[in-house]
């Protein structure tokens, strides 16, 4: 068994050893588990908790990058309407750079989704044997010899041993994926603060190096022939235009 | 014999089972190595819905052990490695 599953199966036996190795002592061992099930639980909520503010988060970003997309648009048809066909390039590359990180966004958001949808499961899988938990307890306590008790206890212990170490995985699990959006959507707010054209003088920033880099090319020229056709006029129409009309 | 499927509580099994779980696996591995996902994934959800499938579901306000623990079936290829290396793959008990 060197497979998935018997190292799964091996690393919930060695994390369950040493949860309940703490304790000798059963009535202590049943005690210091309930005790360990509670704040896993108390913890698993948090963990719900944060999943649902990354996901509003993530909405709040998504709105921002779709009036980013709107206000990019607009100001590739003002560049290319003053002859700036440069700057409605650059506009342009930003806008289709923000298209793509907004679908990034919403598959992201249905992972979330996802996770928080397991959390809650896991959370109610684990309240139930908590229960469970706390009742047989009681009555291992008040019915069995030290002996048998002890025998019983170790079963339930262990039962209740590996959905806590499911849980306790659960909400790392989520954890890690949380913090892993919260990484992308940090680097995205340079481009949603700050990504608009200011003003039609400013330097490359790092930003648009990487847009460079996004090997966008064909679409933004795509959609900077549209912006010409809408408008009806390239550079060097207007400047035709500018001096026949002097 | 007892298998969980992480995500999806504990199933009683056959031991006639565990022989194709382990094919499975063994596919699952090999899909590792190759870093090929989309293979893992798959291999994953087969597992997971075999033993779905074949098991009996356990109530889950029983309390017993598992004699095995099946993946669960969206473990992503870089968590695959983490818990092939075994090293911290579940975080430590609440102290």
């Amino acid at each position: 068994m060197d497979g998935l599953i018997g190292r799964l199966t091996n690393i919930f036996k060695a994390w369950i050893s040493s949860l309940l190795g703490a304790a000798e002592d059963p009535a202590l061992t049943l005690d210091y588990s309930y005790e360990r099930q509670r704040e896993l639980l108390q913890n698993v909520k948090r963990g719900v908790a944060d999943v649902v503010t990354a996901k509003k988060r993530i909405q709040l970003q998504s709105d921002k990058l779709e009036s980013t997309v709107v206000k990019l648009e607009g100001q590739a048809r003002q560049a290319l309407a003053s002859g700036r066909e440069d700057l409605a390039r650059t506009a342009l590359q930003r806008k289709v750079y923000a298209q793509q990180q907004l679908q990034g966004l919403e598959s992201q958001a249905a992972g979330l989704e996802q996770q928080q949808q397991k959390l809650v499961e896991s959370e109610q899988r684990l309240a139930m044997k908590v229960e469970s938990f706390r009742s047989q307890k009681e009555v291992i306590k008040a019915e069995y010899s030290a002996a048998e008790a002890q025998v019983r206890i170790g079963e339930a212990a262990t039962g209740i041993g590996e959905e806590m170490a499911e849980t306790g995985l659960a909400i790392e699990r989520a954890r890690d994926r949380t913090e892993q959006l919260q990484a992308r959507s940090a680097a995205l707010d340079e481009l949603v603060d700050s990504g608009t054209l200011e003003d039609f003088t400013g330097t490359s920033s790092s930003l648009d190096r990487q847009l460079d880099e996004i090997g966008a090319t064909q679409l933004v020229e795509a959609d900077l022939a549209r912006l010409r056709g809408e408008i009806g006029t390239g550079t060097e129409t207007q400047q035709l235009e500018q001096g026949a009309g002097r | 014999m007892i298998a969980r499927v992480m995500g999806q509580g504990q199933y009683e099994v056959d031991e006639g089972l565990v022989e194709r779980l382990n094919a499975l696996d063994r596919k699952a591995m090999d899909a590792l190595g190759r870093e090929d996902e989309g293979e893992l994934d798959r291999c994953l959800d087969e597992m997971g819905q075999l033993v779905q499938a074949e098991g009996q579901r356990i109530d889950d306000e029983r309390l017993v052990a598992s004699d095995i623990v099946i993946p669960p079936s969206d473990l992503t290829l870089e968590e695959t490695r983490k818990l092939v290396s075994e090293v911290g793959f579940i975080p430590d008990p609440p102290a």
